[in-house]
C-alpha cells in the first residue's frame, strides 16, 4: 500500500484534465488497444432484513436514483412442484392470481394497476412463484393492497379460469407452426421423457389444462402460498422504516395454515447413448437444433466453473459454437448453449437454428465443438471467459428490477448472504484443469440427445450418412401435443 | 440487429399502461426526469453528448449514424442491415475478431441495429475500459474499409441471410410485415421496402457497395456519439477528443426526400402462411414521430388494446374471446408513421366478424371521446415508463441511446420532460380528434394472413 503514490496519481490526472482542451490532442496510439485501468469494484446497497408479526421475512435494500419502487413476493413453489397428472397447475395458479382477488374483479385489479401506472407481473418458473409490483413510489401506498389481494385472496373465477384455459390451448395450437417454439417441447421430451416433471412444459398439457377445476388452484394456493414458505423483497426509493409498517398492514395478518411439504423433483436418469430425433416440419426455411442431456442443479459445487466453461463453449458471442456456426460458416444468425440449471437437475443444451441445406453440416461442427472442450483450454481464452463474466457482473445490479430478481435467485436457492461479494473471486478462482475435468463429467457428445425440428425430406439423408447413432422421429403433435 | 434476441419474454412485457397520477407525485415528478449532458462538435462535425450517471461502474458508449434502409435504392435493399454487421468484423488497427475479442476480455457487451431511419451501435463496458470503448469506436468510424475485403462481406452475407430465414421467412406471420410495409407505403418511398433486404439483393450486394456506402454515410459529420454513466465528463471530452479528432470529414449528406405517402382508398390482401390462426392487420399511414397527432395516437392505441380494460381487448379477447391477442401501435418514424392494429383469431372464429367489431370500436371513438379515465389511465401508464427508462443507462432504450434519439429527432438531447408533456397535456378530445383524423375506415390496408392447407 503506497498511499504517496496513489495521491501522486490522482494529481496528475488532474493536470491532465485541465490541459485536455478541444485540439490539444496528441495523435492517438493505435498500435495496440489501449490498457484497462484497475477494474472498478461494486459497492452494492446492504441487504437489511427484518420479519413481520406473522414471521414472513421482509428483505429491503434502497436504491434512490428513480421514484421507483419494486416488491416481490416470492413463493417457494414451482412447475416442479406439479402433482403428477397435474403438470401445468403452478403455472395456472400464478397466471390466475390476478383474475380475480379479494372484492376485485379481473377488469377491476387490472383498471386500478393500470390506473396507478403500475406493473402487476404474476409468474412462476420451476422452482418458484412470485408477484412482483413495479410502481412509483408515491402510489405504492395504493398500490399494495391490490398486491396483496392478488397474493393472498385469489378468487380463482371459473369464467376467467375457462378463459385462460382457452388462451392457453390456443397457444399451444400455435406453437405448432413454430419451429422455434416446438424444438423445447421436443429436446425436454427426448431428454427428459413424459412422466418426468422436466420433460413436459411449464404451462402443462392439452390434457391436464382441460381438466384443472378451480379446486385444484385454490388447493395449491392455500397449500403453498403461505407466510412460511414465502419472502418479500423491497428494493427502491423507499426506507426499510417506511416500508415495513406499510408491509405489516398488507401481509401482517397472513396466517400460516398447515406446514408446507415440497416433494422434490428426482434427478432424471442419463441417456446411455446417442440418439437422433428429427421433427418433420415440411418447407422449414431452417432447421431447429437442439444438442444435450441432463445437465446439473443450481446446487453444483461446479457453479463456477461451468459458468466459465459455458462461457467459452457458446454462452457469449465470442465462443466457441457462435464463431464456429456463425462466424466462420455462415450457417446460423447465432449458436450457443447453456445448464438451465434448478433445484433439480435441469438441462444442458448446445442450440441454434440453421438453413435447411446445411443441416447435416452443422451438425458435424457442434460435435467438433463438444469433443473440442475436452482438451485443456489456453490462458488466453480462460482470463477471456472469466473476465467477461466477472467484469460485466456490476452490469447485472442497474435496475430495481435487477437488484430484485438477484435477491429472489438467494431466497430461492438459499445462498449465502455474501454470494454477491463472493461471486467475482470465485469466478476468478476458476482453473483450467477445473474446466477440464467439468468438460470431462458433464459434456459427453457421444450420449447426446440430438433434437432437429426441420424439413425432413432435405435433412434426412445427409444426417443419417453422418452416423451419430440411431434416428427416430416424432411429429409436432406427439411432442407439442401431449 | 446484430444479435439474435434471446430474451423474448422481457421484450413482449413491454405493454404500454397509464393513468393521471396524485398531485403529490406529478409535482415531484419533473426534477427526477431530467437528464444533464454536456454537448459539443467536434472540427469533423461529430458532435458529442455526455451524461454522468455513476449508479454502477459502467459506461454506455451510443452512437448513431444518420442512415437506415431509407437511404436505400431498389436493387440493393437490406445493404444498411449488412453493413451494420460488417461494423463488427475489424478495422484497420483492430484485427478480426479483436473487436469482441477485446471488449468481452474486459467484461464488454456489444451491439447494433438497423431501422428506416438510423443505424446504432452499443458498447457498455465497466467504467476502467471507457478508453478500448472509444479506441474501437473510433477506429471503424475513421478506417473500417482499411480492412475490409469481399470475402468478409460474403461471410456477414450468410449470417444476414440466415437472420433473414430465423426472424422473417421461418416465423410464423414473419412475411406480413414485410408485406404490410409494401401496401402501405408508394412503391417509390424508402419505406416500402424491409430493413432486412430481399434475398437476391443481399446476394447482389457486392465489396464496393461497402466502400461507397462507407465513403457517403459512416463520416463523423452524419454521426453522433454519447457516451454516458460511471465518467468524469472533463476526462469523457479529453478522452472523446483524442481518439475521434483524427476521424477525417466526410461530404454532406443530402437528407431523404421521400415522395408524399397518402392512401386514398381501402388496399385489401389475403396471404398464406404457415401459421395455425387466421390474423387481420389493419394499418394506417400517420404522422411522424413527435409531429401533431403522434402521441395522440399512442394515447388512442392504449385506448384500443393496452390492458384488460382496453376496448378491442375487453370485447374481442375478454368478453366474446373471439381472438386471441390483439394489438395497437404508432410505429412513428422519421419520415412517416404507421398505426397498426394487429388481431389473431381463436380458432374457428371468423375474421370478418373480428373486423366488424374493431370497426365498431374505432366507430364509437369517431363519435364520441374516450372517458377520461380511460385518457388518464393511459398516459399514467407512459409517464411511469418514461421513470422506468431513467434507470438504465446503456444498451438498446437505455438513457445514452434516448439521449440520441432525441438529438436525431431534432430536440435537445434531454428531451425527456417535454415528450413526457406531450402525452400528460392530451385530452379525451385529442385522442378523438387522432382517431378521426388519422385512422379513417375508407382510406387504409387490410392484410389477413390465413393457414396454409393442413397438412
Amino acid at each position: 500500500m503506497t498511499p504517496t503514490r496513489t495521491l501522486l496519481i490522482a494529481s496528475l490526472f488532474c493536470s491532465v484534465c485541465l490541459v485536455a482542451l478541444p485540439g490539444a490532442q496528441e495523435r492517438p496510439d493505435r498500435s495496440k488497444p489501449p490498457a484497462l485501468g484497475p477494474a472498478p469494484s461494486i459497492n452494492l446497497p446492504p441487504i437489511q432484513k427484518r420479519t413481520l408479526s406473522n414471521g414472513l421475512p421482509v428483505w429491503v435494500v434502497e436504491a434512490h436514483k428513480v421514484p421507483l419502487v419494486q416488491v416481490n413476493l416470492v413463493v417457494q413453489a414451482g412447475s416442479g412442484d406439479d402433482p403428477a397428472g397435474k403438470f401445468g397447475l403452478a403455472s395456472l395458479t400464478a397466471a390466475m392470481l390476478d383474475e380475480g382477488a379479494g372484492s376485485r374483479s379481473a377488469l377491476e385489479i387490472a383498471d386500478a394497476v393500470d390506473y396507478l401506472g403500475a406493473d402487476l407481473q404474476t409468474t412462476s418458473s420451476p422452482d418458484a412463484s412470485a408477484v412482483r409490483l413495479n410502481v412509483p413510489a408515491a402510489r405504492l401506498r395504493d398500490a399494495l393492497p391490490i398486491m396483496a389481494d392478488v397474493a393472498l385472496r385469489p378468487t380463482f373465477p371459473p369464467q376467467d379460469l375457462d378463459r385462460l384455459r382457452q388462451e392457453r390451448l390456443t397457444a399451444l395450437l400455435q406453437a405448432r407452426a413454430d419451429p422455434a417454439q416446438v424444438i423445447p417441447f421436443a429436446f425436454q421430451r427426448v431428454v427428459f421423457g413424459p412422466t418426468h416433471r422436466y420433460g413436459t412444459g411449464q404451462a402443462g398439457t392439452e390434457a391436464t389444462l382441460k381438466a384443472f377445476a378451480p379446486q385444484d388452484l385454490q388447493a395449491f394456493h392455500a397449500a403453498m402460498y403461505q407466510p412460511s414458505n414465502a419472502t418479500l423483497l423491497v428494493v427502491g426509493d423507499i426506507t426499510a422504516d417506511v416500508a415495513l409498517p406499510l408491509l405489516e398492514q398488507q401481509f401482517g395478518a397472513w396466517k400460516a395454515a398447515a406446514p408446507v411439504r415440497r416433494t422434490p423433483v428426482p434427478t432424471a436418469a442419463q441417456p446411455t447413448q446417442g440418439q437422433i430425433t428429427i421433427v418433420d416440419v415440411p418447407m422449414a426455411a431452417q432447421s431447429q437444433i437442439r444438442i444435450g442431456w441432463v445437465g446439473v442443479p443450481r446446487s453444483t459445487p461446479d457453479y463456477f466453473t461451468l459458468q466459465v466453461l459455458n462461457t467459452i463453449l457458446g454462452g457469449s458471442f465470442t465462443s466457441r459454437l457462435n464463431q464456429n456456426l456463425r462466424e466462420e460458416h455462415g450457417y446460423a444468425y447465432g449458436a450457443s448453449s447453456r445448464f438451465d440449471m434448478r433445484l433439480s437437475a435441469g438441462p444442458f443444451m448446445a442450440a441454434a437454428g440453421v438453413q435447411t441445406d446445411k443441416t447435416a453440416e452443422s451438425l458435424q461442427e457442434f460435435f467438433k465443438e463438444l469433443n473440442g472442450i475436452h482438451a485443456l483450454v489456453g490462458p488466453d481464452e480462460l482470463t477471456k471467459a472469466k473476465n467477461y463474466v466477472a467484469l460485466s457482473f456490476p452490469s447485472e445490479f442497474e435496475t430495481i428490477g435487477d437488484l430484485a430478481a438477484h435477491l429472489e435467485e438467494l431466497v430461492v436457492y438459499k445462498l449465502p448472504d455474501d454470494y454477491f461479494e463472493r461471486y467475482v473471486p470465485n469466478i476468478q478462482a476458476v482453473t483450467a484443469a477445473a474446466v477440464q475435468k467439468a468438460a470431462a463429467t458433464y459434456i459427453q457428445p457421444k450420449k447426446f440427445a440430438v433434437v432437429v425440428v426441420g424439413d425432413r425430406k432435405t435433412i434426412e439423408p445427409k444426417i443419417r450418412a453422418l452416423n451419430l447413432g440411431p434416428i427416430q422421429f416424432l411429429t409436432v403433435d406427439q411432442v407439442v401435443g401431449s | 440487429m446484430r444479435r439474435p434476441a434471446i430474451a423474448l419474454a422481457l421484450l413482449l412485457s413491454v405493454i404500454p399502461l397509464r393513468a393521471q397520477s396524485p398531485d403529490q407525485a406529478r409535482a415531484a415528478a419533473p426534477a427526477r426526469l431530467e437528464v444533464p449532458y454536456r454537448l459539443f462538435t467536434l472540427t469533423n462535425g461529430l458532435t458529442v453528448i455526455l451524461h454522468q450517471d455513476r449508479t454502477v461502474p459502467v459506461v454506455a458508449v451510443n452512437v448513431w449514424y444518420h442512415v437506415g434502409s431509407a437511404n436505400e435504392r431498389r436493387g440493393r435493399t437490406g445493404f444498411a442491415h449488412l453493413f451494420e454487421h460488417l461494423m463488427f468484423e475489424g478495422s484497420k488497427d483492430v484485427k478480426e475478431g479483436d473487436f469482441d475479442t477485446l471488449l468481452e476480455g474486459a467484461g464488454g457487451n456489444n451491439n447494433g441495429s438497423t431501422s428506416n431511419d438510423r443505424t446504432n451501435y452499443v458498447i457498455d463496458v465497466p467504467s476502467n475500459a471507457l478508453d478500448l470503448a472509444l479506441f474501437l469506436e473510433s477506429d471503424r468510424m475513421a478506417y473500417l474499409v482499411d480492412a475490409m475485403s469481399p470475402e468478409r462481406v460474403n461471410g456477414q452475407r450468410d449470417v444476414v441471410k440466415n437472420e433473414r430465414r430465423q426472424s422473417y421467412e421461418n416465423r410464423p406471420y414473419g412475411m406480413a410485415e414485410i408485406e404490410l410495409d409494401s401496401m402501405l407505403w408508394p412503391e417509390n418511398h424508402p419505406y416500402n421496402w424491409p430493413t432486412i433486404g430481399s434475398m437476391e439483393d443481399l446476394t447482389a450486394a457486392s465489396y464496393q457497395d461497402v466502400v461507397d456506402f462507407f465513403k457517403k454515410y459512416y463520416a463523423p459529420n452524419n454521426a453522433s456519439l454519447v457516451v454516458a454513466g460511471d465518467i468524469d465528463l472533463d476526462k469523457g471530452a479529453a478522452a472523446v477528443h483524442k481518439w475521434f479528432d483524427e476521424v477525417p470529414r466526410g461530404g454532406p449528406v443530402e437528407p431523404v426526400a421521400p415522395p408524399a405517402a397518402i392512401l386514398t382508398s381501402v388496399k385489401k390482401k389475403t396471404i398464406k402462411d404457415r401459421v395455425q390462426l387466421p390474423r387481420l392487420y389493419l394499418a394506417w399511414i400517420t404522422p411522424r414521430a413527435f409531429a401533431p397527432g403522434d402521441a395522440a395516437l399512442d394515447v388512442a392505441a392504449s385506448v384500443l388494446a393496452g390492458g384488460k380494460n382496453s376496448r378491442l381487448y375487453k370485447r374481442l379477447v375478454y368478453d366474446t374471446q373471439m381472438a386471441q391477442t390483439v394489438s395497437a401501435g404508432q410505429q412513428s418514424g422519421a419520415l412517416g408513421s404507421s398505426f397498426l392494429i394487429t388481431v389473431t383469431a381463436r380458432p374457428g372464429k371468423s375474421i370478418a366478424d373480428i373486423q366488424k367489431v374493431v370497426d365498431e370500436e374505432l366507430d364509437r371513438l369517431r363519435r364520441e371521446p374516450p372517458s377520461a379515465r380511460e385518457v388518464e389511465r393511459a398516459v399514467n401508464g407512459f409517464e411511469a415508463s418514461f421513470y422506468r427508462a431513467m434507470e438504465r443507462v446503456g444498451g438498446f432504450g437505455g438513457k445514452a441511446d434516448q439521449l440520441n434519439a432525441y438529438f436525431a429527432a431534432g430536440g435537445g438531447p434531454d428531451f425527456f420532460a417535454e415528450d413526457l408533456a406531450r402525452y400528460t397535456s392530451l385530452s379525451p378530445d385529442d385522442a378523438q380528434a387522432a382517431v378521426i383524423g388519422w385512422l379513417p375506415a375508407d382510406r387504409r390496408v387490410e392484410l389477413i394472413v390465413e393457414p396454409e392447407a393442413q397438412r
